[in-house]
């Protein structure tokens, strides 16, 4: 069998498992919370309006950004809770994707509640009260039962949405079955995708059933469908919980941005800590500023960012030092502003770079970014996501004057795709992409050292900062991954026949670096 | 001691529209233990909106309701409600309970035990003769007179002294309606109780109550015993309704002389 299939298949429970717990406790929570709204709402026609109003507000903000808003919410609550009673929220993984799930929810759960209540008749609300119910039995005997069957049907919505939902929260660091299809994107191991879409889609569908079974109990009366359908989902539930409860001690959380290279860094890191008997949770596709702060907060312990990158964003410098200097202010800088540790450099660069088609470049008599800016006016620029945004570019542009005549913004993969095929004349590469070589692109010099150096470092969060275990662990890769090993590594996935998975790219690492031998 | 009437309404004054117009205007009546009083008047009269203040469904904007003596703004709703069995128009079984849970309703709000409130489902069954076996299926499962039947078994489940009708037989076809209206009214008798029935049925009325209340534009016109106010009364709008039955059975009894003079609607076949 394909190994990219049994590569997906062993990592399919632990993905489903952690999808139906995020999914299963947004329900629950999106139900508790819209159940007495909603029964309010019934009653007072303005707070029907507003709660309404702002359910149906929150389901037009995209998911995605739903999501993206939590985390600095959180952060400053955590912030704020750091202060008043000394510990952290999590601005990262279950929480912002629980919250946001259970927003999310809300809206259908809350109107067919309202709808159900408001439609039952006036005569059995009529008849409550001669029979001499309170109004709290009114509610409980015969507004809620009869409501029911148009609270499930909101409920069943809710639980197909979310459950698809639920895969974007790959994005805040929660492993989902999104993690599937997120990282699938970004090596184009489309079995990886279908596996996660699919997945997903059986998830939503065994719900929706079993809901629905519930739905009919409730509406005929009857006990078989509804206890079946119950069944089901508590089975379900447990099932997923149960690898959960097997372990209490956390173990060590290990963080990657959304590109292949730190996949491949990310395993292999992860994969020397299980070597070393220890239990590791991958915390994949974050953003440049979320990795670094949640490994500041301590939800991720290590991952591999860029000196450049974190001298740009992080600290906010934008001069240029020689690199070694750099590296050295940047670790001393790390230290006592963080208490983050620098543990070493990983042996290669992976920098902002500007390509071209070697064959157009020598055309035009391309070599450096100062040749090509007079040209940029007639010239395409395609980027990463990030890139536009990035203090880099903009140093760049300001040492060059760079003036695209167009700039657009592509996933990775993708944009290696538009200069292939001429959608862009130039790139924002990445020195260690191993589609440099392959796609025979040439990386034009920064002749006036406009952006700093960006040596791969391992950092280490506060709290693991004395932990033997992952120093142990990690130390040997540094210096250990020159870039032409990286490149190799990086093109076993980005290539487009012939993929390898993220673990055998990792092994190919371990083993170039002479590390194997465990 | 002069006992208290059993139910007195004192000038009570209602307005659904802000005083635009009066559902009752300074009505005011007393009804003592026994009776089976019937509301008659055309609609928006009043009479349903004067039976629906009696266990407090509507709250009189002026004037006073008492109840054994005590008015009934002072008591709690629900516990005065089920003290007084009510029966709706649309009968208002629940839909999603069983006959039997729904006639046990009232008793397990006042905490009654499993045992007696069983042993009374039972035998409320037998009263409005309705197979025990009814006990078991939903509403939907019934006729609409069986329905009624399971109503009245649930309005009177807790033994109240007063049952309040709120045209209990409108929805049932002419036969039903009549041997229902019969039965309960025997029911009546043996339970010694106080019925107010709103109707707008005069037939209806004459045919069960001993004292027929009229209502008109919220205000009471007539009050007095069926065979006085079949005999007349000083107000033409009054006299007219009761005379309603009269000149129908009059209209009954000249077809039946005029016998086999009748034109044939159909012509004979052969």
């Amino acid at each position: 069998m394909d190994e990219r299939f049994t590569d997906a298949l062993s990592q399919l429970a632990d993905y489903t498992s952690q999808h139906v717990l995020l999914s299963a406790a947004a329900l629950a929570l999106g139900v508790a919370i819209s159940l007495p709204v909603a029964v309010l709402a019934s009653r007072r026609p303005r707070l029907r309006f507003t709660a309404l109003a702002v359910a149906s507000l929150v389901q037009t903000i995209p998911g995605l950004a739903l999501l993206a808003l939590f985390y600095p919410l959180l952060l400053g609550l955590s912030a704020l809770t750091v202060k008043l009673i000394g510990t952290s929220v999590p601005a990262l993984g279950f929480l912002p994707s629980v919250l946001a799930l259970t927003v999310y929810s809300m809206l259908p759960i809350l109107r067919n509640g309202v709808t159900g209540l408001l439609g039952v008749d006036a005569a059995y609300l009529e008849a409550a009260d001669g029979v001499g119910m309170t109004s709290r039995q009114k509610l409980l005997r015969v507004e809620l039962p009869l409501a029911a069957p148009v609270f499930m049907a909101g409920i069943r919505t809710a639980a197909v949405w979310t459950i698809g939902m639920a895969t974007l929260s790959t994005t805040v660091g929660q492993t989902s079955l999104g993690n599937f299809i997120f990282s699938g994107l970004q090596t184009e191991n489309w079995i990886a995708v279908l596996i996660g879409c699919a997945a997903a889609v059986a998830l939503a569908l065994v719900a929706d059933w079993a809901l629905g079974l519930i739905e009919a109990g409730a509406v005929g009366r009857r006990m078989a469908p509804t206890v079946t359908g119950s069944a089901v989902l508590a089975i379900g539930i447990a099932a997923a919980a149960m690898p959960m409860s097997g372990s209490h001690s956390r173990g060590y959380v290990i963080g990657a941005k959304n590109f292949s290279e730190q996949f491949i860094l990310a395993e292999l890191m992860a994969e020397r800590l299980e070597a070393a008997g220890q239990r590791v949770e991958r915390k994949q596709g974050l953003g440049s500023a979320i990795i670094f702060r949640s490994l500041a907060g301590g939800d991720i312990d290590a991952y591999v960012d860029y000196s450049g990158t974190l001298w740009a964003n992080v600290l906010a410098r934008s001069d240029v030092m020689p690199r070694e200097a750099m590296l050295e202010a940047l670790t001393a800088a790390l230290r006592e502003r963080y208490g983050v540790t620098v543990l070493g450099a990983l042996g290669f660069e992976n920098a902002y770079a500007l390509a071209m088609r070697a064959a157009r470049a020598a055309e035009a008599g391309i070599a450096t970014i100062a040749e090509l800016a007079p040209l940029t006016p007639g010239l395409k620029l395609g980027s990463d996501l990030e890139f536009l945004g990035r203090p880099e570019w903009a140093a760049l542009k300001q040492a060059y004057g760079l003036r695209f005549a167009e700039e657009k913004s592509y996933n990775p993969t993708f944009m290696y795709r538009a200069i292939a095929d001429g959608s862009v004349d130039v790139i924002s590469a990445f020195s260690s992409d191993g589609r440099i070589a392959a796609d025979n692109l040439k990386v034009l010099a920064d002749v006036k050292h406009a952006i700093p150096a960006y040596d791969a470092v391992i950092l280490i969060s506060p709290r693991r900062r004395n932990d033997e275990t992952l120093r142990a662990a990690l130390a040997p890769l540094i210096g250990a991954i020159p870039v032409e090993l990286m490149r190799q590594a990086n093109y076993m996935l980005d290539r487009d026949t012939g993929k390898a998975t993220v673990r055998e790219a990792a092994r190919f690492l371990e083993a170039g670096a002479g590390l194997s031998g465990r | 001691m002069a006992s208290a009437p059993l139910i007195e309404l004192i000038n009570v004054t209602k307005s659904f529209d802000g005083e635009r117009s009066h559902a009752l205007r300074d009505a005011s009546l007393r009804i003592d233990t026994g009776g089976f009083i019937a509301l008659v008047g055309t609609s928006g009269s009043g009479k349903t909106t004067a039976l629906k203040m009696i266990n407090r469904l509507i709250e009189p904007d002026r004037g006073e309701v008492r109840f054994e003596g005590e008015a009934v703004a002072s008591l709690d709703a629900p516990t005065l409600r089920r003290r007084i069995g009510y029966s709706l128009q649309g009968i208002g079984l629940f839909p999603h309970m069983t006959i039997g849970e729904n006639i046990a309703i009232t008793p397990q709000l006042l905490g009654w035990t499993k045992g007696d409130t069983a042993a009374r489902v039972a035998e409320l069954l037998d009263l409005v003769e309705l197979p025990r076996s009814y006990a078991a299926r939903l509403p939907r499962a019934l006729s609409g007179g069986q329905r009624q039947r399971a109503g009245v078994a649930r309005a009177i489940a807790a033994r109240p002294r007063v049952m309040l009708m709120d045209e209990p037989f409108g929805a049932l076809d002419p036969v039903t309606r009549d041997t229902l209206a019969t039965s309960y009214r025997t029911l009546h008798e043996r339970l010694g109780m106080t019925t107010v029935m709103v109707t707008h049925d005069v037939q209806e009325a004459v045919l069960l109550a001993n004292r027929i209340v009229v209502m008109s534009a919220g205000r009471i016109v007539a009050d007095d015993t069926p065979g006085a106010l079949l005999s007349g009364h000083a107000s033409a709008e009054v006299s007219a309704l009761m005379a309603m039955p009269r000149r129908q059975a009059e209209r009954i009894s000249e077809i039946l002389q005029a016998g086999g003079r009748e034109i044939p609607r159909h012509p004979p076949h052969g």
